[in-house]
């Protein structure tokens, strides 16, 4: 098969995505309660202005960038692992697992540090993904549907536990804001556990062709030499603490990880080492719009980009549903 | 009589049925044969109106099948698909009973039980009729639902592929009551086959179907022969005649 | 066609308990005059009853009808749909200064456009070749999860800062039922369980599958729609007075299987009522008298019917 014309093509979904990504940036620098653009750091130079940047503009946009492309990379390991297309992180239990765990750190030791939050966390989300694989397991793989249906339905008994405990708690409003997340609340100095995502995001490109064979079945994987257990164990994990850290810092954000490996796999197909930085990019590109959304919607007050991105991404989920069901049914 | 004038279906952009028109007399056993993808489920699900025709019409006895009430029809003409999934735990007597519905609308009579005894007597499912359909093996239950239809006492009995999945004496044992049937009850029996042998010594009549279009349609003799199979399934065949029966031959070609 | 010992015996312990619910409700603990407890318990049992009746009924035929055991209205995003139709209309209502109109007519309105949506959306789930089970329920949750999200999206425009005190209707429960619709909900209710009633002998031909059911004479796709439509009222009366259930309905109608072992709808059509009201009477004067726990018996019904969709997943699958 000849290569090169998906490698041009590649290259320039790149660099269009890059500079979508950049575009969006600056936007979202230059947006916001209070009217302040970039231009006045030139035009009019106050302490208050580079504050507001600095301490609130700038930290909320890197911490889109960071998360988007996390949650993004994410979704597709996820994928590889349940070797279905039609989950992510907020489908299977990882995320409620997470938010579950915050919720117990709430109940426990409110005023628990930051780190600690995030290994609790990270602790919950692996135990609920496992267990999600567990299932998995445990049911002959007829349709490919049912891996995101038994996903969907654990998630909302881990859901369902948690509103019991927050019910029993009175903590019921802060679950739903975990449960629903944004970044208004993003300030210099409380998004930096993100760096962790991003950095378990370069660990995954990195890995990227071992989680293509994962991808291809444990049969498969074992036959080419991959230890299947160690690295899907391992999967679970950076997956695990990607969500963990996205949770306690901005709340659940659904669907970044269905829909942009799924648009991405049309540009480049499989194969993870071309996808993932494709991947990474959109996801930041998706996660900077949605918040832009939100942002200017109802302004001056502000839509969680959870709730956008729990819309854009169920409808392309009913696309693909839909489109694909000859195939499916 | 069953008349079909001008049938056609098309799925999305494919024409599986292709302007059929045809009758079927009363009376006597009609099969309806050919390969694979040749419209013969559909042709036989349109005419029992469980799938609506793209054009074309059909009549029963003169009455339009999408414009006759559900139940009228269901006096006159029965259908069986082949494949009768049901989550139901439902015993053999229970399922048969159903057949009496278009009748009685499920109040059942002195009348209706007497039809249900004698149905199941038919297809000897006396040891089984209390026994729950999930517990049968494939065959029992696939004469489970042939009782039904018998049990439902139509001028029309419309079977799609009763014999998949049942073994050789099962296969002979279904086709005997079929003929019976028609013989004895003066029942119009109509089955798609896929053994054309079975086609050749059961039937008066067989339609013999190809391409979503009639390929030829007669009596036994006029359609089990070397040339007409050869050209209907395009492989060598040849048909021999074996105790006064036709029987065709195509399992390895000879050289 | 009776039922067999096992399923009398426990249907009737069924229909005991029940009893003893309702009157346990009416009467433990009773501190103050009669007509008092009469119009405060008494309108909170005939909510409970309701939502007992509508989800127990509902979810049997519509599993009677979609021919599976796993899928419910509620999972189907039906009771979901209602609320998006609600906030929306709570948009049309404050835009038109129609408040005036009163609240039953309000929700009649509200149910019309409910119906009407549903049946469609029904329409092209099931005239199209659709038929697999899982893509059914996938479609179901999934366009639950974007209608929930379409109408928190419509309630935060609609009033941004009156969001979070809208929002606390979004889950079910029992101690706030909406009194205001209590009258209305009968009408609807007894219309409706007349209708079905009527219709048991069809649902029990109907549940042989779409080909057997029209080879027997029913006018499918008339009945199908009647009876969609029907549950498409019912499940709007149950959420516009507790709110969404989305497990309560599976636990209802397996357990109406379960206690009778039959198919017949004139038994599975009262167990299931019996199930709810006993689940939901029975459970609150549990938790509220003898336990005296404050935990939401809506999230404890809610988690049972999570976990029972979980086995009968594993379950189903194995087969």
């Amino acid at each position: 098969m000849n290569s090169s014309p998906i490698k041009h093509h590649t290259v320039s979904w790149l660099i269009a995505l890059t500079l979508l990504v950049f575009v969006l940036s600056v936007i979202s620098l230059n947006v916001g309660a209070s009217r302040m653009n970039l231009l006045h750091l030139f035009t009019q130079p106050d302490d208050r202005i580079t504050q507001l940047l600095f301490v609130s503009r700038w930290p909320r946009t890197l911490a889109l960038i960071l998360a988007g492309a996390s949650l993004a990379v994410a979704g597709l390991i996820l994928q590889m692992m349940a070797r279905n297309r039609l989950v992510e992180p907020s489908m299977v239990g990882t995320v409620d697992a997470a938010a579950l765990g915050v919720l117990l750190c709430a109940i426990v030791a409110p005023g628990m540090a930051l780190w600690l939050k995030f290994g609790v966390a990270t602790a919950f989300s692996v135990t609920g993904t496992l267990l999600f694989l567990t299932v998995l397991k445990r049911i002959p793989l007829r349709s490919a549907l049912i891996v995101p249906l038994v996903g969907l339905v654990l998630a909302g008994v881990i859901h369902a536990v948690s509103g019991l405990l927050a019910h029993q708690f009175e903590l019921s409003q802060a679950l739903r804001s975990w449960n629903s997340g944004d970044f208004s609340a993003v300030l210099r100095g409380r998004y930096e556990l993100l760096w962790v995502a991003a950095g378990i995001m370069l660990l995954a490109a990195f890995l990227a062709d071992r989680f293509t064979v994962i991808g291809m079945g444990k049969d498969f994987a074992t036959n080419v030499g991959v230890n299947y257990q160690g690295l899907t164990a391992f999967g679970v994990l950076l997956v695990s603490m990607i969500v963990a850290s996205t949770v306690v810092i901005a709340g659940a954000l659904p669907f970044i990880g269905l829909i942009v490996p799924n648009l991405v796999r049309l540009i480049t197909g499989d194969n993870l080492r071309r996808a993932i930085p494709l991947v990474a990019l959109a996801g930041s590109a998706l996660m900077l719009a949605a918040d832009l959304l939100g942002r200017v919607l109802i302004h001056p007050y502000e839509i969680p980009s959870a709730n956008i991105l729990a819309i854009s991404g169920s409808l392309v989920f009913l696309i693909i549903l839909l489109r694909g069901r000859k195939q499916w049914a | 009589m069953i008349e079909a004038r001008g049938l056609s279906k098309k799925y999305h952009d494919t024409l599986v049925l292709k302007d059929v028109s045809l009758k079927i007399s009363k009376g006597g056993l009609t099969s309806i044969i050919g390969p694979n993808g040749a419209g013969k489920s559909t042709l036989l699900s349109m005419i029992s109106r469980l799938t609506p025709m793209s054009a074309g019409t059909v009549e029963i006895d003169g009455l339009d099948v999408t414009r006759t009430p559900g139940h009228e029809l269901a006096k006159r003409l029965s259908i069986l698909r082949q494949h009768n999934e049901s989550t139901l735990r439902l015993t053999v007597r229970d399922l048969v009973a159903f057949g009496r519905f278009p009748h009685s609308r499920g109040r059942l009579t002195a009348e209706d039980q007497q039809h249900i005894d004698e149905a199941i007597h038919y297809l000897e499912l006396g040891e089984y009729q209390n026994r729950h359909l999930d517990e049968l093996s494939g065959g029992q239950r696939q004469r489970a639902y042939v009782a039904m239809v018998m049990s439902q006492n139509t001028d029309y009995v419309l079977l799609d592929e009763p014999l998949n999945n049942i073994d050789m004496r099962h296969a002979v044992g279904m086709m005997q009551l079929l003929r019976r049937a028609a013989d004895e009850k003066g029942k119009s029996v109509v089955v798609v086959l896929h053994d054309i042998n079975f086609a050749s010594c059961y039937s008066d009549h067989i339609i013999a179907m190809r391409g979503g279009q009639l390929a030829y349609q007669g009596t036994p003799e006029q359609i089990i022969r070397s040339d007409v199979l050869s050209d209907l399934y395009d492989i060598p065949t040849s048909v021999h005649e074996l105790n006064g029966q036709r029987i065709c031959m195509y399992f390895r070609e000879l050289i | 066609m009776g039922l067999n010992p096992r399923g009398k015996l426990l249907l009737s312990l069924t229909a005991l308990l029940a009893l003893l619910s309702v009157v346990g409700f009416m009467t433990l603990n009773v501190q103050s005059d009669w007509g008092f407890i009469m119009e405060y318990r008494g309108s909170r049992l005939l909510g409970m009853l309701l939502v007992a009746i509508t989800m127990g009924l509902a979810t049997v035929v519509f599993q009677t009808v979609t021919h599976n055991r796993i899928l419910t209205p509620s999972l189907m995003g039906f009771d979901v749909l209602y609320v998006l139709v609600h906030s929306l209309a709570l948009l049309v209502w404050g835009a038109e200064q129609s408040t005036n109109w009163p609240i039953e007519l309000r929700f009649i309105v509200e149910v019309a456009a409910m119906v009407a949506i549903a049946l469609l959306l029904f329409r092209l789930l099931f005239t199209g070749s659709v038929r697999g089970l899982h893509v059914l329920i996938l479609l179901g949750m999934v366009g639950g999860l974007l209608f929930r999200e379409l109408a928190d999206l419509a309630l935060r425009i609609f009033d941004p800062s009156e969001f979070s005190i809208q929002q606390g209707s979004g889950v079910a429960n029992f101690n706030r039922i909406n009194l205001k619709l209590l009258w209305i909900g009968l009408v609807g209710v007894g219309l409706c369980s007349t209708l079905l009633f009527h219709f048991r002998r069809q649902l029990d031909v109907l549940s042989l599958g779409r080909d057997v059911a029209i080879n027997l004479g029913i006018p499918y796709i008339k009945t199908i729609t009647l009876l969609m439509l029907a549950i498409s009222v019912l499940i709007s009366i149950s959420t516009a007075l507790v709110g969404p259930l989305l497990f309560f309905g599976l636990l209802m109608a397996n357990l109406a299987y379960w206690l009778t072992g039959s198919h017949q709808h004139r038994w599975t059509l009262p167990a299931s009522v019996l199930a709810g009201i006993v689940c939901l009477v029975g459970g609150q004067v549990v938790f509220e008298h003898l336990l005296s726990s404050g935990l939401p018996l809506a999230m404890v019904i809610e988690l049972c019917g999570g976990v029972l969709f979980i086995v009968l997943l594993l379950r189903g699958v194995k087969q």
